[in-house]
C-alpha cells in the first residue's frame, strides 16, 4: 500500500503494482457474502434455502466476473477496491430488497389500498445488470476521460434538461423528481450528478485562476468578480428552483455541495467555502420559511414521534428509529426484523433501517464504512490523478457520492431533515443503481489513468555511447 | 490543488463520522428506549408471534391459541366453553388487551416473568422458541358447569367455594361474553368489542357480577346479624325466645311498621324459628340492639368494607356507617348494605368451617412450561368471624332452613344441607324488581366441602315468583351436588 501511494504521485517507469489478482479475490468475497446472506434470509424466513439461491449466486458472480474481465482489460491499472465495494453494496442491496418482498404486511398493506403488490427483487437484478452495462460501456467507450472535458458547455446544457424534465410530470410521495415513461420511472437526478459533475470540473479548471486571483479583498474575504460569480449564481439560483418547484431537498443540497466543494479544490480559496454556506443558510431559511413539504420534514426531524399525537405527517422517520432501536448492538438477523413496518419506502429511502434492525450497529457501522470506503478511494483517485480535469471529476463525483450518502443515511437515521434520496447500491431504484455503477466507472477510469505508468523514455543511443569507457 | 483535497477527504471522513456516531446514539444508547417505545409494534408482535401458555381447569386446558393469516400477530387466544369461563380466564385480546387472569398472570402466560428466565435462557441455548407457562385454577368444571347452566338465559351470578381451604370452585356470571369473539384484531372482533360495550349493551356482558357487582344481600344478611347477636352475647341459645315485638316499628320514625313477607310467627320467636321462616322484624330489631358500630364491627371480621385479591380484585361489599333506622334495615340486607356474591359465599364458608374463613383464592399454582411449578398457594386462613360454636349454632339455624323452612328446593337426599333465602328489594319505595339470592353449604364426612351464594337478578321472570327460594337455591343445589359428586 505505501508503496504505492508514493509512486502513484511521481513519474517512475516501475510503475505501481497493477492489484488486479487483489480486485479478483476481494469480488470473491463481494459475491460470496452477499450469497450466505441470502441463504441466511430463506433460512430464517422459511426454514429452507432459497430456491433462488444458485441462480442468484451465479447472476451476481457472472456480473462481477464480467465487471471484473472489463476491468482488466481496459482499465489494467485501476483501483482495485472500488469494484468489489459497489458489487458487495449492490449484492446486499439485492438481499434486501429480496427479503423485504417476502413481507406479507407490505403486501397486505398494498392491497388494501389498492395496488397490486409487486416484488422488486427482479427489476432490481435486471437494473444491476443494466448497471454493470453502463460500468462496462464506459470503460471500454471512454479511452481518456479527459475526453470528457471536451462537452463540458454540452453537458450544462444536458444537466439542464435533465433537471429540469420532471417538472412537466406528475409528483409521486409527495415531491417531483420522476420521469415516467411508458410504464417505466426514471429520476433524471441521479444521472444529472455525473453530468453537471463533468461540467463542473470542465467549466472550473478552465476558470480557476480567474476565480482565485482576480478578486477584490473585501472584509477579509476575496470576492470574485462579477462575471466569474456568474455561473455560481445560476447553479445556486438553480438548485434552489429544483427545491421549490419539484420539492427535492437531496438534489438541491446535493448539487450545491459539490459545487463548493468543486470550486474550493479548484482555487484553493476558504472563502468560498464561506460564500457556499452562506447562501446555501439564506436559501433554506428561505425555502423552509415558504415551501410547506419541506416545514413538515423539518418538524418531523425535531419531533418523529409527534405524529402519533397530532395525526399530522408521516411516521416513518418514528418507525425507522424504533427498527433501528429494536435492532441494538447486534441486530434481530436477516430476515427476522420488522423494519417492514416503515411502509411503502422500506425498500428503496428506507432500506438502511432494514440493516440497522437486522444487522445491529454492527452491520450498519459497516455498510457506512463501505460507502466511506468508496468516497476515500474516489478522493484518493483524485489525490493521484495527473491532470487538474481529472482531480476536480474524481472529487466532484466522490463528493457528490459522499454527500448523498451522508444526507439519507443521516435523514434515515434522523440526524438530518429526511430528503428522499436513495442509498447508493442499496435501495430499490433503477436510475440510482445504474448512475451509481457508471459513476464508480468514471472514478476507475481516473484512477486507471493516475496510477498507469508513464511511459519509458525512448532508449537515446547517446547514452549508450557515453557509457563505453574505452581506456 | 491537494492541499484542498486533503481537507476534502477530511470533511468526507467527518461526514462518515457523524453518521457512525449517531448510528451509536441510537443503536446503542437509545436502543432500549426505542425498542419498547410505546408506538414500537414490535413488542406487540413479539408478544403474539408464540403461542400463550393455557389456564388449566381439573387438568385440562379451557383456553388454546390459533394460528391466524393476515395480521401481524401471528398467534390469537381461543377458549373453550369462554362464555362459561369468562369470569374466570378474562379476556386477552390482540387489541383491547387482557383482563383478569389472563392479564394478572401475563408474565408466565407469555414467558416473559422472571420466573422463567432459566428457562427462557435455556430454551435459547438448545435454539427452541419462547413458550409460554400454564396457570392452574383451583375451579371445578362440573360446578362451573352446572352454575353456568343453572343460570342459563336469567342475569345473575354464582360464586362457590371450598370452606377449608378457600378454593373457588365455580365463578359464573350471565349474561356472559365468549372472550374468543374478540382475541382477533379483524373488524368482527371489533364489531363484537362494540356490542359488549356498556355504552351499547345495557345487559353489560363483560361485567363479572361473581366478583365484581355489589348487591343488596337481603335476607342472606340475616346469618350475619344472627352471627353478631350470638356473638355480642345478645342472646346465649338459637331456641331462646326473642324479645320481639310484632309489629315492631323503625326506630326514630313514625312511619309503617317494618313488614314481614306474609303472616309468619315471628312475635318473640326463637332466632332458629327466624331465621326458617326468616323475620325481618327479628333480625332489624336485633340491628338495633347492637348497634350500628357493632354490626359494622362483625360484618367487617366477615371480610365487608374491603377488597380481596383472589387474585382478580373482587369490589369491596360494605356495610356502611349509618344512623339507626338504616342500620336496622341493614341488618336485614337492605338499605345501604351490599355484597358481592362471593362475599356472601365466603360467609357461608365461614359458617360451614366452624368459624375460620379462609381467604378465598382461584390460582392454584403457576407452572413453566417445562411442568415445574413456579409458584403453589398455599391456602390461607383470613380471618376468625366468630366462635366455633356461634358457628354450630348456624349452622343448626340454616340446616333447619333446608329441612323446613325457606330452603327446601335445596336438599339433597342423604346430605346436610344449610341455607337461607333472600329476596333483595330494590328501587324506591320497592318499585323495582327484587333480587333472588340463595346461600348454602353441604356437609360431607370430612367437614364441608362446598358453601354457594347465587344471585338472580332476573327481570323476566314475574314478580310474584321472585324469590330465594324458588330461582336461586335450585341453582346452588345443582352446584353442591356437582363438587358432592366429584369428591367421591
Amino acid at each position: 500500500m505505501s508503496s504505492s501511494t508514493t509512486s502513484t504521485t511521481t513519474i517512475s517507469t516501475a510503475g505501481p503494482p497493477s492489484r488486479r489478482n487483489t480486485e479478483l479475490a476481494m469480488l470473491a468475497f463481494a459475491v460470496i457474502i452477499p450469497v450466505f446472506a441470502y441463504a441466511n434470509v430463506g433460512l430464517a424466513l422459511s426454514d429452507e434455502m432459497p430456491s433462488g439461491m444458485l441462480s442468484y449466486g451465479l447472476g451476481l458472480g457472472l456480473l462481477a466476473s464480467v465487471g471484473h474481465i472489463v476491468v482488466r482489460k481496459f482499465a489494467p491499472y485501476a483501483d482495485p477496491l472500488l469494484l468489489p465495494l459497489a458489487t458487495l453494496l449492490n449484492g446486499l442491496g439485492l438481499v434486501l430488497i429480496w427479503r423485504l418482498d417476502q413481507s406479507e404486511r407490505l403486501a397486505r398493506t398494498a392491497e388494501a389500498q389498492g395496488f397490486a403488490y409487486q416484488a422488486s427483487a427482479p427489476n432490481q437484478l435486471m437494473y444491476s445488470a443494466m448497471g454493470v452495462a453502463f460500468f462496462i460501456a464506459v470503460l471500454m467507450l471512454l479511452k481518456d476521460h479527459r475526453i470528457l472535458q471536451r462537452y463540458t458547455y454540452i453537458s450544462m446544457a444536458g444537466a439542464l434538461v435533465l433537471l429540469v424534465m420532471p417538472v412537466f410530470f406528475p409528483a409521486k410521495f409527495g415531491a417531483r423528481i420522476w420521469v415516467t415513461v411508458a410504464g417505466f420511472s426514471i429520476q433524471p437526478a441521479e444521472f444529472a450528478k455525473i453530468v453537471i459533475a463533468v461540467f463542473f470540473a470542465g467549466y472550473l479548471m478552465v476558470k480557476r485562476d480567474a476565480l482565485a486571483l482576480a478578486s477584490r479583498r473585501f472584509m477579509g474575504l476575496y470576492l470574485p468578480r462579477g462575471r466569474d460569480l456568474g455561473p455560481i449564481l445560476v447553479v445556486w439560483a438553480m438548485s434552489i428552483l429544483i427545491l421549490v418547484f419539484e420539492t427535492d431537498l437531496g438534489t438541491s443540497l446535493l448539487f450545491f455541495g459539490m459545487f463548493v466543494v468543486m470550486l474550493y479544490v479548484a482555487t484553493e480559496r476558504t472563502s468560498w467555502i464561506v460564500f457556499g454556506l452562506l447562501m446555501s443558510a439564506i436559501g433554506a431559511v428561505g425555502v423552509a420559511t415558504f415551501e410547506p413539504h419541506v416545514q413538515q420534514r423539518v418538524d418531523a426531524w425535531l419531533d418523529p414521534f409527534a405524529v402519533y399525537d397530532t395525526g399530522q405527517g408521516t411516521e416513518q422517520i418514528a418507525q425507522a428509529l424504533m427498527a433501528f432501536g429494536s435492532g441494538g448492538v447486534m441486530g434481530t438477523g436477516l430476515g427476522q426484523g420488522n423494519s417492514d413496518l416503515i411502509g411503502f419506502a422500506a425498500n428503496s429511502d428506507f432500506i438502511l433501517a432494514t440493516v440497522g434492525e437486522e444487522l445491529g450497529l454492527a452491520g450498519t457501522m459497516a455498510i457506512l464504512l463501505l460507502y466511506g470506503l468508496i468516497v476515500e478511494r474516489g478522493v484518493r483517485t483524485a489525490l493521484a490523478a495527473r491532470d487538474p480535469f481529472g482531480k476536480l471529476l474524481a472529487i466532484g463525483l466522490s463528493a457528490a457520492f459522499g454527500i448523498q450518502v451522508f444526507v439519507v443515511a443521516g435523514g434515515v437515521m434522523g440526524l438530518i431533515p429526511l430528503t428522499g434520496m436513495t442509498m447508493p447500491f442499496l435501495a430499490a431504484g433503477g436510475s440510482s443503481v445504474m448512475a451509481n455503477w457508471a459513476l464508480v466507472a468514471i472514478l476507475i477510469k481516473i484512477s486507471d489513468t493516475a496510477r498507469r505508468p508513464a511511459p519509458a523514455p525512448a532508449p537515446s543511443p547517446d547514452a549508450e555511447m557515453t557509457q563505453v569507457v574505452r581506456p | 490543488m491537494n492541499k484542498p483535497l486533503r481537507r476534502i477527504a477530511i470533511f468526507c471522513g467527518l461526514l462518515v463520522l457523524a453518521l457512525l456516531v449517531r448510528d451509536n446514539w441510537i443503536q446503542f444508547v437509545q436502543a432500549d428506549e426505542l425498542a419498547d417505545h410505546k408506538h414500537n409494534r414490535r413488542v406487540e408482535i413479539a408478544r403474539y408471534s408464540q403461542p400463550r401458555g393455557n389456564i388449566i381447569v381439573d387438568g385440562k386446558a379451557i383456553t388454546g391459541s390459533k394460528e391466524t393469516n393476515g395480521t401481524d400477530f401471528k398467534y390469537k387466544r381461543t377458549y373453550t366453553d369462554g362464555a362459561m369461563w369468562a369470569p374466570v380466564t378474562g379476556y386477552a385480546s390482540q387489541v383491547y388487551g387482557a383482563t383478569q387472569l389472563e392479564n394478572l398472570h401475563d408474565g408466565i402466560l407469555t414467558g416473559d416473568d422472571d420466573r422463567l428466565f432459566f428457562n427462557r435462557t435455556l430454551d435459547m441455548i438448545t435454539g427452541k422458541s419462547k413458550k409460554g407457562g400454564d396457570v392452574i385454577t383451583t375451579l371445578n368444571a362440573k360446578a362451573q358447569k352446572a352454575a353456568f347452566q343453572g343460570l342459563g338465559s336469567k342475569k345473575g351470578a354464582v360464586a362457590a367455594l371450598d370452606p377449608r381451604t378457600g378454593k373457588i370452585l365455580a365463578l359464573a356470571s350471565t349474561p356472559s361474553y365468549d372472550p374468543s369473539n374478540i382475541a382477533g384484531g379483524s373488524k368482527k372482533d371489533e364489531e363484537e368489542w362494540k356490542r359488549l360495550d356498556e355504552k351499547n349493551n345495557k345487559d353489560v356482558p363483560m361485567l363479572n357480577r361473581a366478583l365484581r357487582q355489589t348487591y343488596p344481600p337481603g335476607s342472606t344478611f340475616k346469618v350475619v346479624t344472627a352471627a353478631a347477636a350470638l356473638e355480642n352475647g345478645l342472646y346465649d341459645s338459637v331456641d331462646e325466645k326473642t324479645n320481639s315485638p310484632l309489629p315492631w316499628k323503625l326506630p326514630l320514625t313514625t312511619g309503617r311498621p317494618l313488614p314481614n313477607e306474609g303472616n309468619i310467627p315471628c312475635e318473640n320467636a326463637s332466632l332458629k324459628l327466624a331465621l326458617q321462616v326468616s323475620c325481618n322484624t327479628v333480625f332489624g330489631k336485633i340491628s338495633d340492639d347492637l348497634g350500628n358500630e357493632k354490626m359494622i364491627e362483625q360484618a367487617e371480621k366477615f371480610g365487608f368494607n374491603e377488597t380481596v385479591d383472589t387474585p382478580v380484585r373482587t369490589a369491596a361489599s360494605v356495610y356502611p356507617e349509618d344512623n339507626r333506622p338504616q342500620n336496622a334495615m341493614a341488618g336485614i340486607g337492605q338499605a345501604s348494605n351490599r355484597a358481592t356474591p362471593l362475599q356472601m359465599a365466603m360467609v357461608t364458608a365461614a359458617i360451614a368451617n366452624d368459624g375460620k374463613m379462609m381467604k378465598p383464592y382461584m390460582v392454584d399454582k403457576l407452572r413453566a412450561p417445562n411442568l415445574n411449578v413456579v409458584e403453589q398457594t398455599e391456602p390461607d386462613e383470613m380471618s376468625r368471624p366468630m366462635s366455633s360454636e356461634t358457628a354450630n349454632k348456624l349452622q343448626d339455624m340454616m340446616e333447619n332452613v333446608v329441612e323446613k323452612g325457606t330452603g327446601t328446593s335445596a336438599r339433597i337426599p342423604g346430605v346436610t344441607v344449610g341455607g337461607k333465602t333472600g329476596t333483595a328489594q330494590r328501587g324506591v319505595a320497592n318499585s323495582e324488581k327484587p333480587y333472588a339470592w340463595f346461600i348454602s353449604y353441604a356437609t360431607g364426612e370430612d367437614g364441608s366441602p362446598v358453601a354457594v351464594a347465587v344471585v338472580v337478578e332476573d327481570s323476566q321472570a314475574s314478580r310474584g315468583d321472585i324469590s330465594g327460594g324458588g330461582l336461586a337455591a335450585p341453582i346452588a343445589r345443582s352446584v353442591m351436588k356437582a363438587v358432592l359428586d366429584s369428591e367421591k
